[in-house]
């Protein structure tokens, strides 16, 4: 099993083919020795009696046919101790903070297998991030993938680390963690990262993976497998509440298109592989719940759209995939708006289950959709009043596009450590829509406006004073 | 004598290997682990062979068994209620045999061989029974009768013995003359359509529920639809909506390739929702095919074969079924990532030639059939597309089109404002709108067309003159140009939308629908007498009794209110001078 074999026939961008050789399992692990006795990793790719293709981690820089390759007999594992929170591993799994090797309790494949989906329990528990955008119009629960949006340039690191520090589920206090892989992002913004957590103290309670902008670019396709092996772990073994962010998860798909290339496959859409989608999704699926178990995966991607086009395939694929998203738009950060999180084309899918009575209030529906249908409305009509002005508008027009404003200064824009209460983002809600006629709360049932809206809820407070 | 190949070639979830003697399409067994696979390609020694299972750690020279057969499903009292994994693995014995996650190598029945069932004949001893006769049933569910047949295949004959009382799947309860034993077990290859009489046309509508559907584009019994929309349009909840509140007997529900804790919400959701129309918990009447996007691929390719052949079946015994696949972009996507393995030559976009084939061979499965027994039953598809980038040229789409007759066109700017269903009631259409018509005449109202006909030209013409609007504005249109506009405004908000969430308003018989819409194009006529009068527009638009007209679908038992709302606004057109 352990031989070596110095059969390199051809070595080609990532890629590594050897020829003649015992058989060897698909997907086995591969040590690949260079004349100076550095080593580096490779997983089997393709097998077969004549040849085999290896794909190198490491790069294969400095490799030549004089290398020698050891087939382990064995897949890729991530060994696995509790000692792993706080530290910080290279995006291959290598300590990276100086500290000595993990001493593994137990191993984990990292292609992990699927949950089984009679497996799962239904994702419901309302996860406060202190962000009205989020938590009122596009809710966050536990167990939820939300990927986040973004183009070159935007605050979506901030928006990260915001909801990092911010999230908690009310009335909770159960052990919690944080998986971060960074994937190919500059020092500069592991930097910012890292300095983070350590003012914030989420060091202590994270697993660092770092791939930086000068790493090999196969690594990447490692580090979210190996972070998400590490996160199940926490949660399934160590029943930890664990949120995982990566980013950039544009850069991993870079790195899929390379290796795709390198193999000469029949390329799909802007040249990325057909499997693209499959691959996103073996990343993706492992967040949730399972039944019976106490602890949860969350995820949180961070995506930087090419271009700001959401038609890209990596954004496309992405949102075919997670539940909902949430999209850093330009036009509001240049309107000097934090979080520039534009609602509109925010989603999350599993908001529902998350919201009303029991979970937040049960009001929390109708306001937001209400909200969102005159936001929508205000903003088409500014493209209107650009064209008319202002004057030429009905009084109902104006009065939507006077709302669209107030939200995005109200409800929008808060505070980089302003934490709100979901209760203090709804009566922020009930408060823009009091500016409208009641007759125009369409989408409202009268029972709520009865309680909630602030001329009945002033009233009723006079009331229980006197 | 078992025929035992060797693996030669292992790339992903495609292997080659030699040695073999296995028909197209057979079901083998890869490896040591035995990993269920489907011979899809001969090439001179090698066959080529796609792996339902991950195939890590597989090696050249491990052996490949054949299994004699193609790929069945097994159909018998049990299927209903069931979640099963691509292959027809209920999902919840796999957790048993293997834990929270699914693992390789297991075999699992698609039903139990163990459990009993109580069989009521029908036929007596000397009976003559042909093939698609019912022989018995089995209570199945509370309201579901399950009728065992004499399988398609088979060719009948006289009934020599034939017991009742309580047996196994696997028993013998009819006994022919010419010897053969019939069972309650039937297995059919997945690929293969189930034989019919003869088809019969789409002119039974099927009620979704949905004001939008029903009333603009609505789907026969037996009819095929397609949704396409980019993601975060509405697609999986216009498809979980419709398994709901769909007027079927079966529902069967493929999630192909799509999100773990959507199926885990839609498993959850089931059993706790209770059907209108018959009191009883969904998932009684409901088959769920789960495939999730991270579970392999091949698995994915063959869930919409076990799903309709589920569906066939239970149409066989003369029940209306519904399948809806979510998504099927997710399947030709899975056709197209085995093609690019096999490296097939490609066609469009990296598809394989063969992908319009295949779409239509799928959606020819469904159809109101007269079955073998004589029975009326019927196959309604209903397929979630997913066009990558919200882009409907592409060939999924396309193609899907081609050959559906209705298309539900999911609009993403009516998702962002939260208007739901997001159905565009300008681009969609329903090739069976002419078919369906008389049926609405006689048994909803003689005004359905009618009005139906009025209120889509009046949206037709709120399109047009919003696009006027777009460049000077409301206030500049003439005054009966603005009430139009109005009167659009309510059909949309008040008609057209509706919350697939809210305890009344996500479901509506064909009658609310109808008096509904009705109402809102009497406030049309009276609003546009009263203009003709001189009434000035604002004391129109301002009536109150419009605004109540905007509540009345939130209403159970809605006539009485609408009956108080009509009068109102009878007295306050009246009154105006």
């Amino acid at each position: 099993m352990t031989k070596e074999y110095k059969t390199i026939n051809e070595i080609a961008g990532p890629l590594i083919f050897v020829e003649k050789m015992e058989p060897v399992g698909f997907g086995e692990l591969v040590e690949i020795r260079m004349s100076t006795g550095e080593m580096k990793r490779g997983q089997v790719l393709d097998t077969s009696d004549e040849i085999v293709v290896v794909q190198v981690f490491e790069g294969t820089g400095g490799l030549s046919r004089a290398s020698t390759v050891r087939f382990t007999g064995d897949v890729i594992k991530m060994p696995l101790s509790p000692g792993i929170i706080g530290r910080v591993l290279s995006g291959s799994g290598r300590p990276r903070d100086g500290g000595p090797p993990i001493v593994p309790e137990i191993e984990r494949e990292i292609i992990g297998a699927a949950i089984n989906p009679a497996q799962r329990a239904k994702p419901r528990a309302f996860i406060q991030t202190g962000i009205s955008t989020i938590d009122g119009t596009n809710t966050l629960v536990r167990g939820q993938k939300l990927p986040i949006f973004s183009g070159s340039g935007l605050p979506h690191n901030d928006v990260a680390l915001q909801i990092a520090r911010q999230a908690k589920v009310l009335g909770e206090a159960e052990a919690f963690a944080v998986v971060f892989c960074a994937m190919g992002i500059t020092n500069e913004e592991a930097q910012h990262f890292m300095a983070d957590f350590e003012r914030t103290g989420a060091l202590e309670r994270a697993v660092i993976f770092l791939n930086l902008a000068d790493d090999p670019a196969v690594e990447r396709l490692l580090t979210p497998k190996l972070g998400l092996t590490t996160a199940e772990y926490l949660a399934f073994d160590l029943d930890m509440h664990v949120l995982v962010i990566y980013t950039d998860m544009t850069n991993y798909c870079e790195s899929l298109r390379q290796m795709g290339a390198a193999r000469e496959e029949v390329p799909g859409r802007r040249g990325y592989p057909g499997y693209m989608y499959t691959d996103l999704a073996t990343n993706y699926e492992r967040a949730g719940i399972i039944k019976g178990k106490k602890g949860s995966i969350t995820q949180f991607p961070i995506l930087t759209m090419p271009g700001d086009d959401i038609t890209h395939p990596i954004p496309d694929l992405s949102g075919y995939i997670t539940e909902g998203q949430l999209i850093v738009s330009r036009e509001l950060h240049r309107k000097g708006i934090y979080p520039p999180i534009d609602i509109r084309p925010s989603l999350s899918r599993l908001m529902n289950s998350g919201i009303g009575k029991g979970h937040t209030r049960e009001d929390h529906r109708a306001v937001s959709d209400q909200l969102y249908a005159y936001y929508a409305e205000g903003c088409d009509l500014r493209g209107l009043a650009a064209i008319v002005g202002k004057e030429a508008l009905s009084e109902r027009d104006k009065l939507i596009l006077e709302f669209a404003d107030r939200f995005e200064r109200r409800f929008i824009n808060q505070g980089r450590e302003e934490d709100r209460s979901i209760i203090e983002t709804l009566t922020i809600g009930w408060d823009l829509l009091s500016m409208l006629p009641e007759t125009m709360l369409t989408r409202i049932d009268d029972k709520y406006i009865k309680v909630y809206h602030p001329k009945y809820a002033s009233a009723a407070k006079a009331e229980e004073k006197t | 004598m078992e025929v035992v190949g060797s693996v030669k070639r292992v790339a992903g979830p495609v292997v080659h290997a030699t040695g073999l003697k296995a028909n197209m399409y057979d079901l083998v067994l890869v490896g040591k682990e035995g990993l269920m696979s489907e011979v899809i390609g001969i090439a001179g020694e090698r066959h080529i062979i796609q792996v339902y299972e991950d195939t890590s750690g597989v090696k050249p020279g491990e052996p490949v068994k054949e299994t004699g057969g193609p790929l069945v499903a097994q159909l018998g009292p049990g299927i209903l209620t069931t979640i099963y994994d691509g292959i027809q693995r209920p999902l919840p014995l796999l957790a048993e045999k293997s834990g929270d996650f699914v693992s390789r190598g297991l075999f699992v029945d698609g039903i139990d061989h163990k459990k009993k069932w109580e069989f009521i004949p029908v036929v007596k001893k000397g009976d003559i029974v042909k093939p698609g006769q019912s022989l018995g049933l089995v209570q199945e569910q509370l309201l579901i009768k399950h009728k065992i047949m004499v399988p398609p295949r088979h060719k009948g004959g006289t009934v020599k013995e034939i017991y009742s009382g309580n047996f196994t799947v696997d028993e013998t309860v009819c006994e022919l003359e010419d010897g053969s034993k019939l069972t309650m077990l039937q297995k059919w290859p997945i690929r293969v359509p189930r034989p019919v009489n003869k088809k019969l046309p789409p002119s039974i509508p099927l009620r979704s529920g949905q004001r939008v559907i029903d009333g603009f584009f609505p789907l026969a019994k037996g009819g095929t639809a397609a949704i396409p929309g980019g993601f975060g349009t509405g697609k999986t909840v216009m498809q979980q909506t419709l398994s709901k509140f769909a007027e079927v007997d079966v529902v069967i529900f493929v999630g192909c390739g799509e999100r773990g804790n959507e199926m885990a919400d839609l498993l959850h959701e089931f059993p706790e929702l209770i059907d209108p129309k018959t009191g009883r918990p969904l998932m009684e009447r409901s088959i769920v095919y789960a495939n999730t996007s991270n579970m392999p691929v091949a698995a994915r390719e063959a869930s919409v074969y076990t799903g309709i052949t589920t569906a066939e079946y239970y149409r066989d015994m003369g029940y209306d079924t519904m399948l809806t696949a979510d998504s099927t972009s997710r399947w030709a996507e899975a056709m197209r990532e085995l093609a690019s393995r096999l490296e097939e030559m490609p066609g469009e976009e990296g598809f394989p030639a063969y992908l319009s084939a295949r779409l239509a061979d799928f959606y020819e499965r469904s159809g109101r059939v007269q079955t073998l027994g004589g029975e009326e039953g019927s196959v309604s598809i209903i397929g979630a597309v997913s066009p990558p980038g919200g882009d409907f040229t592409e060939p999924v789409t396309q193609n899907t089109l081609r050959i559906t007759k209705v298309f539900w066109g999911l609009d993403t700017r009516l998702t962002q404002r939260r208007h739901f269903p997001s159905i565009n009631w300008l681009e969609s259409y329903s090739l069976y709108e002419q078919d369906l018509e008389p049926w609405f005449t006689e048994n909803v109202d003689a005004d359905w067309v009618k009005n139906k006909r009025r209120a889509m030209a009046i949206l037709q013409e709120n399109a047009e003159l919003e696009e006027i609007v777009m460049l000077v504005g409301s206030d500049a249109l003439p005054e009966e140009q603005q009430l139009t506009l109005e009167v659009a405004r309510m059909i949309i908000n008040y008609w057209l939308a509706q919350s697939a969430f809210h305890p009344v308003d996500s479901t509506a018989t064909f009658k609310k629908q109808f008096d509904l819409l009705a109402s809102l194009l009497k406030y049309r006529d009276y609003a546009f007498d009263a203009l003709a009068k001189g009434v000035p527009i604002d004391t129109i638009k301002s009536t109150p009794s419009k605004d109540a007209l905007a509540k009345i679908k939130l209403e159970e038992d809605y006539v009485p209110v609408l009956q108080n709302v009509l009068a109102q606004m009878d007295a306050e057109f009246k009154a105006m001078k």
